[in-house]
């Protein structure tokens, strides 16, 4: 916690890296932060020093050791190739630019904090899934393709970058699907779908993370310096069924063969983008476990996953919600009920043994 | 008079229907003549006196036609039976203009919704009614909660368990024994033989349990359970989750009863000439959780599940296509089609043994090989020998 920190920051040009940026430039504890894109960022900066530098070439070991960084939040791990371009592009900027931030880093002798943004997809999602995955378990499909294998060869970079440099605090933060009303990302599209097309047969199990408290979380790692790998998730878990009823969307359901059809047009409407791994995810869910996130980090979500989701549903156009209404006026005309004692149904078979 | 009473009957003598030059009186009734008038009162039901006259002039044209023809009619008898068949099709064009839903006060159909309700709720309708649509309401919006494994206690107790509840106390008339072995709270183990080509045993397990303790059975399920569309999340809505080690051992960790059937598809999907013959206890992966985690194991004896559909062959070949472990021919499943999926309603036993206890080993003790094979066997053999007892006791297959 030593006066005159310098913090880095990559991937400042979206939301959730400037917002951090912002944020953490107002820290007492710490002096300077110097935000790091290929493309200049969208909203204000505030006291963030923008350096314009791709952190796929050794410009940015020039930048992390004239700025004589002390530590560096890593969060330009992007889900989709969207902005980037192609899927080529994608994985070029995730694992080439982790591999070149990562070499700087080792160069850089100042070097104190190593934060690496990543994400719970580094788990898969699988019928084979375990039900909660703890930080030392493996993914039971290992990832081919896309995201989930990008985010697992970062995190192999990483964990590299930590054998060799065990003198710098390495913090990887697995984190869940970050959600809240101004987010943009694949998970947070296909649920601002007017009709949201859900997988037959099939009601996965969802894990939040709020938007603020993955501001939280990340300043929390840079603050405190813990190493070590770290799932971070909002209590509790939503049914995708349970979800879509909450923020009264209409669904309907597709048989799997069909929902892989259904993608390509999606994307080419640019109204969502459902790769396959996050077709994976909406098929099997996944869910993780924080113990560690609250014993060994100190660190407590505001939000669970079921307030995170209501925060996002109130942010989208509200919704028919016609049985409900409908519910709500007969339920007014009948007597109020005592919430503590459950209903008795007795519409089939009786409860007696 | 008597000449009277023939006329209105209207075929006049002759066979069948429309075999006159003229289309008959219903033909005339839906020529599209008439339609006007229907029109405009099926708009105004409570017809004003305005629309009532082109509906009486009208058939006054079409009448002769009807009443003309025979020729032995008393000239003053056709007077009366023409204001009938005028006012006839008038009333017929207010019924037919009205829709069926429109008819029906509302106050009717309060009163029979009020019916219904005592029908179906008894006397205490009301509360009992107000109460279902807080259900129905919190089912609606999501407003409901679950657990880390997907479980939905709410919905697996008022829809799947009363669901299988007049199967397992009317069809299989299921008699269980020695619940009081199974612990009234904290981790336990329950571990079953598995059998009846299609895993209906573990949901009499389940439904049981709930009746007699009240405590709900987590059951361990293959990763095909999960790999199927509807049953995986079918599953996981009443209690189930994967049969791994990490989810075994996290559950009892957690103090649920945990139900595994260590057989596996070996058990369900033996053929009925090795029925009540235990197969190998898997890898014995359920004793070392249970050893991690010092649980008592509960042994599980089912006795009638063989029955219920007694497999007799497997197409090994479709089972390979389809990537499921065996397809199975019962005498009655492909030859009666749908009907075919009834279960026998054979007279089932369950006896629970004695608690093995597992907390008094050393903490090294699931890593120890030869102890885990011991302890599987001791359950096995338990297991074992109450189904041989209980075959003796039992009268019959279906009694």
């Amino acid at each position: 916690m030593g006066a005159g920190r310098t913090v880095l920051v990559t991937g400042v040009s979206r939301d959730l890296g400037r917002t951090l940026a912002r944020t953490l430039a107002t820290d007492p504890g710490i002096d300077r932060v110097i935000g790091v894109d290929v493309v200049p960022p969208r909203g204000d900066l505030g006291d963030v020093t923008f350096v314009r530098a791709d952190i796929r070439n050794p410009v940015i070991a020039k930048v992390i050791a004239k700025e004589d960084v002390d530590t560096v939040v890593h969060m330009s791990v992007i889900a989709t190739p969207g902005s980037a371009g192609a899927r080529g592009t994608m994985k070029e900027l995730n694992v080439i630019g982790t591999m070149q931030l990562l070499a700087a880093c080792q160069k850089a002798e100042g070097l104190r904090t190593l934060v690496v943004k990543s994400s719970t997809t580094a788990y898969g999602a699988s019928s084979r899934d375990p039900a909660m995955f703890t930080e030392d378990m493996e993914p039971r499909r290992p990832a081919r393709t896309g995201y989930a294998k990008d985010v697992v060869e970062v995190e192999q970079y990483v964990r590299g970058f930590a054998r060799r440099r065990p003198d710098v605090t390495v913090t990887l933060l697995r984190c869940a699907n970050v959600i809240g009303p101004r987010v943009v990302s694949p998970l947070a599209s296909y649920f601002r779908l007017p009709v949201i097309p859900t997988i037959l047969g099939f009601d996965p199990r969802l894990q939040f993370l709020h938007e603020s408290d993955l501001n939280r979380v990340l300043r929390h790692a840079v603050r405190e310096e813990r190493g070590g790998t770290f799932n971070v998730a909002g209590d509790g878990l939503l049914m995708l069924s349970q979800a879509l009823r909450r923020s009264g969307r209409t669904s309907v359901p597709v048989p799997a063969f069909a929902f892989g059809g259904l993608a390509p047009a999606l994307k080419s409407v640019r109204r969502a983008d459902l790769s396959p791994e996050l077709v994976a995810f909406l098929t099997y869910g996944r869910g993780v476990d924080t113990t560690r996130m609250r014993t060994e980090l100190g660190f407590e979500p505001h939000y669970t996953t079921a307030s995170a989701f209501a925060e996002f549903a109130d942010s989208l156009p509200p919704a028919a919600r016609r049985t409900e209404r409908v519910l709500g006026s007969l339920a007014e005309r009948l007597p109020a009920v005592d919430d503590d004692r459950p209903a008795q149904l007795t519409l089939a078979g009786g409860t007696d043994g | 008079m008597a000449d009277a009473d023939i006329i209105p009957i209207g075929t006049r003598g002759q066979p069948g229907r429309g075999t006159g030059k003229r289309p008959s009186a219903a033909a005339r009734g839906l020529a599209p003549k008439t339609g006007t008038p229907r029109k405009a009162a099926a708009k105004k039901p409570a017809a004003p006196p305005k629309e009532r006259t082109p509906v009486e002039e009208k058939p006054v044209l079409e009448t002769p036609s009807l009443l003309d023809a025979p020729a032995d009619v008393p000239a003053d008898v056709p007077a009366v039976p023409a204001e009938v068949t005028a006012t006839a099709p008038a009333a017929r064009t207010d019924e037919r203009g009205a829709g069926p839903l429109a008819g029906i006060p509302a106050g009717d159909w309060l009163a029979a919704f009020q019916h219904a309700s005592r029908e179906l709720f008894g006397d205490q309708w009301e509360p009992q009614l107000a109460r279902f649509l807080a259900f129905l309401r919190r089912r609606v919006t999501g407003d409901y909660s679950v657990d880390e494994y997907g479980f939905d206690p709410e919905v697996t107790e008022r829809f799947f368990m009363a669901a299988l509840r007049p199967l397992a106390q009317k069809w299989f008339r299921i008699e269980v024994r020695g619940v009081e072995n199974i612990p009234a709270e904290g981790g336990a183990l329950v571990v079953s033989n598995h059998s009846g080509t299609v895993p209906v045993d573990g949901l009499m397990t389940m439904v049981s349990i709930h009746d007699h303790t009240g405590r709900f059975l987590r059951p361990l399920g293959a990763d095909l359970v999960f790999r199927l569309p509807v049953v995986g999340s079918v599953a996981r809505k009443g209690g189930a989750t994967l049969a791994c080690s990490e989810d075994a051992e996290r559950m009892l960790r957690g103090g649920e009863l945990v139900g595994v059937w260590p057989e596996g598809f070996k058990g369900i999907g033996k053929p009925f000439s090795e029925r009540y013959k235990l197969q190998r206890f898997g890898r014995g992966g359920f004793v070392s959780a249970a050893l991690r985690t010092g649980v008592p194991i509960v042994p599980l004896s089912v006795v009638g599940a063989e029955e219920i559909y007694p497999l007799v062959g497997n197409i090994p070949s479709l089972a390979r296509l389809l990537g499921v472990p065996y397809i199975p021919i019962t005498p009655l499943f492909p030859l009666l089609g749908p009907l075919g999926l009834v279960p026998l309603p054979s007279k089932w036993l369950l006896e629970f043994g004695e608690p093995i206890r597992t907390d008094e080993y050393d903490d090294g003790a699931a890593e120890d090989p030869m102890l885990v094979f011991n302890v599987t066997d001791q359950v096995r053999e338990t297991i074992q020998q109450t189904l041989y007892s209980l075959l003796m006791q039992r009268e019959s297959v279906f009694r």
